[in-house]
């Protein structure tokens, strides 16, 4: 039992860093640009895609990852010079209808292409198989190589953010962004420099997700929407708010699915009512911390 | 075109467009012209909080989706003849809830259902505003599809079919034309709701607050308050139009909830024009009639969608309603 819950912390965990790894664009776009992206899904999409395609013809899983970060977010670069600029002027309403509509084109255009069965993305030889841990534990390789890759671009992203002059210019952007424009930072440069960023992040994590999961089109709005919850738990405003809503969404979304049945079987004698409840979990822990701290939890007062 | 032609004109013209199909015995067509009525009764519902009162909600497929489920679960009971309470405490032989198919308890019991959660979920919505409130109803609503498919007893993942359509006295609601008058009705009384709201001090005071919320929270209303009974109609009238939709297909599944139908209702009231009236029924019509010709062209009718309401977006605003009436909307969102 205590070898099962452990397992469990660890595949919440790794889903956890993966909706980091999509609500970290989120919040990078909007805290920044002020916009409301819900086409970011579909970058994730294209990414798990991509990595599908690519880990298909050439066999190698590595330049999958890397053509998939490539191609989403140059995808990212189109859809913000073509689209997305124009909307940053506008209300949150238009923000919403386009990149609603974006879904759209994305997912029928991505059927047109790859037709409606889905496709599969083998985990790599090198990765496949379980590991031993302490005390007698065997998890997935390839789920503890997710988990330290996520951890790793989590790491790389906030040393960019406070380390780096595109950081600093990013936290500017968050803070005042008629004052950067008129300080001489070129601000639609750096608009599309962020959307690209996020992008990619987007696409790495569908290229991850993908080996885990089938890659079909559809299958990047529930973790748009989830991430969207992420955000609203974490709080707008800061990276770290961002990371600690994802774990605390992954864990308990996860140990949710496996100890809610459990305990109302022991409780209830019906194992049905927690399987209800635990597909609702993380968006009660939404409206909690929305009574108790409607900014979210790391959120400054914007 | 004045604004009131305009909207008699479109009303009329459903009515009529319904009366030569049938006339000519093109039955599909009457049920086409069903559903677009239905259709925009759901976007009636939204016009309300998203053009009146500037509340950008997409997650009114909950309030679709409650509808169709109450038609859906009342009649379960009436074609498996066990109680609605059967297996909860308390049960006894002396107080028994029977499943119902008649359209006059189910249709304002699905909007009732549909107003009390919109009570709920307005309640904590409304703590937030701007795009917090895009991505919590949008997770609501995510909740409710995934409460829909994982609730085995009423379908689950299948969802619910229903053997016939409900019952309503007087009237035979199987054959497609006097169901598209009763739809066309329960549409005209949403309008005529609707309309009435819009000149009460209520329509006037939830203008008000979209355009400026300190303003009306200085001359002493409460601006939440407000907002949270217009959320309320909103969600009852898009739950009387689930209820109508589960009555039409005789079905209800958990994709009632899902976030594209809320993005959908969002696209009727925004090709009609936001803040119109009849902005949701120009929108309705359009829609079916634009899922009718395409999807028979292309099984990929969804990319013209999108690249026809990413270019109304981007340059054409105020949509069909906008283009056609000389008069700007009130309501410039």
């Amino acid at each position: 039992m205590v070898l099962l819950l452990v397992e469990q912390v660890l595949n919440g965990l790794q889903l956890g860093v993966m909706l980091f790894l999509m609500a970290a664009g989120l919040a990078l776009i909007f805290g920044v640009m002020g916009l409301i992206n819900l086409a970011h899904g579909s970058l994730f999409m294209t990414g798990a895609f991509v990595a599908a395609f690519v880990a298909g013809c050439s066999g190698s899983y590595l330049l999958a990852l890397v053509a998939s970060v490539v191609v989403a977010a140059s995808a990212g670069v189109l859809v913000e010079l073509l689209v997305i600029r124009r909307l940053y002027s506008r209300g949150h309403l238009d923000q919403v209808l386009a990149t609603f509509a974006l879904i759209l084109i994305f997912s029928e255009g991505t059927r047109m292409i790859f037709g409606s069965f889905p496709l599969y993305l083998t985990i790599p030889e090198a990765l496949a198989g379980p590991v031993s841990l302490p005390f007698g534990l065997q998890y997935p390789l390839f789920r503890l190589v997710i988990i330290a890759a996520g951890l790793l671009v989590a790491g790389g992203l906030y040393g960019l953010i406070t380390r780096t002059r595109l950081g600093l210019q990013i936290q500017a952007g968050a803070a005042d962004r008629e004052m950067i424009a008129v300080l001489g930072v070129n601000v639609s440069v750096l608009y599309t420099v962020i959307f690209a960023v996020g992008a990619g992040l987007a696409g790495l994590a569908g290229a991850l997700v993908g080996t885990l999961q089938s890659v079909e089109v559809g299958m990047g709005e529930p973790v748009l929407i989830t991430a969207f919850v992420v955000i609203v738990i974490g709080g707008i405003g800061s990276i770290q708010g961002t990371l600690v809503g994802a774990i605390l969404v992954g864990l308990v979304q996860t140990l949710g699915a496996f100890l809610l049945p459990i305990w109302s079987n022991a409780l209830l004698g019906a194992p049905d009512v927690g399987a209800v409840m635990s597909s609702m979990i993380i968006y009660i822990l939404m409206a909690v911390v929305l009574l108790l701290r409607p900014k979210g939890l790391m959120g400054s007062v914007v | 075109m004045s604004e009131r032609a305009f909207t008699v004109f479109v009303w009329g013209g459903l009515l009529f467009f319904a009366l030569i199909a049938n006339a000519i015995g093109e039955v599909y067509w009457v049920t086409l012209a069903t559903r677009t009525a239905i259709l925009a009764l759901a976007g009636l519902g939204l016009n309300l909080v998203l053009g009146n009162g500037g509340m950008i909600s997409f997650g009114h497929a909950v309030y679709f989706g409650l509808g169709g489920y109450v038609v859906g679960i009342l009649a379960t009971h009436v074609q498996n003849f066990i109680p609605l309470h059967d297996g909860w405490p308390f049960y006894s032989e002396w107080f028994v809830l029977e499943g119902t198919q008649s359209m006059l308890v189910t249709w304002p019991l699905a909007a009732l259902v549909g107003g009390a959660v919109a009570l709920v979920v307005g309640s904590l919505c409304l703590r937030t505003e701007g795009a917090y409130f895009i991505m919590i109803t949008l997770a609501f609503g995510q909740m409710f599809y995934y409460f829909a498919i994982s609730w085995n007893a009423y379908g689950g993942e299948d969802g619910l079919s229903l053997y016939v359509r409900g019952v309503f006295p007087g009237v035979n609601t199987l054959a497609p034309l006097p169901f598209f008058l009763l739809s066309f009705a329960v549409l005209t009384i949403g309008l005529l709701v609707v309309r009435t709201l819009d000149h009460s001090p209520f329509g006037l005071a939830l203008n008000a607050v979209r355009q400026s919320p300190a303003r009306v929270g200085a001359v002493g209303i409460s601006v939440r308050h407000l907002k949270l009974v217009a959320f309320v109609v909103s969600g009852m009238i898009t739950a009387l139009a689930g209820a109508l939709f589960a009555d039409l297909n005789r079905y209800v599944s958990p994709a009632m909830f899902s976030w594209t139908v809320s993005g959908e209702i969002m696209i009727f009231v925004i090709l009609g024009g936001v803040a119109r009236l009849i902005g949701p029924v120009v929108g309705a019509i359009a829609f079916v009639t634009f899922e009718e010709l395409l999807g028979g062209f292309s099984e990929f009718w969804h990319i013209v969608l999108g690249l026809l309401l990413l270019l109304i977006v981007l340059f054409a605003r105020g949509g069909i309603t906008g283009a056609v009436v000389t008069k700007k909307a009130s309501a410039d969102v």
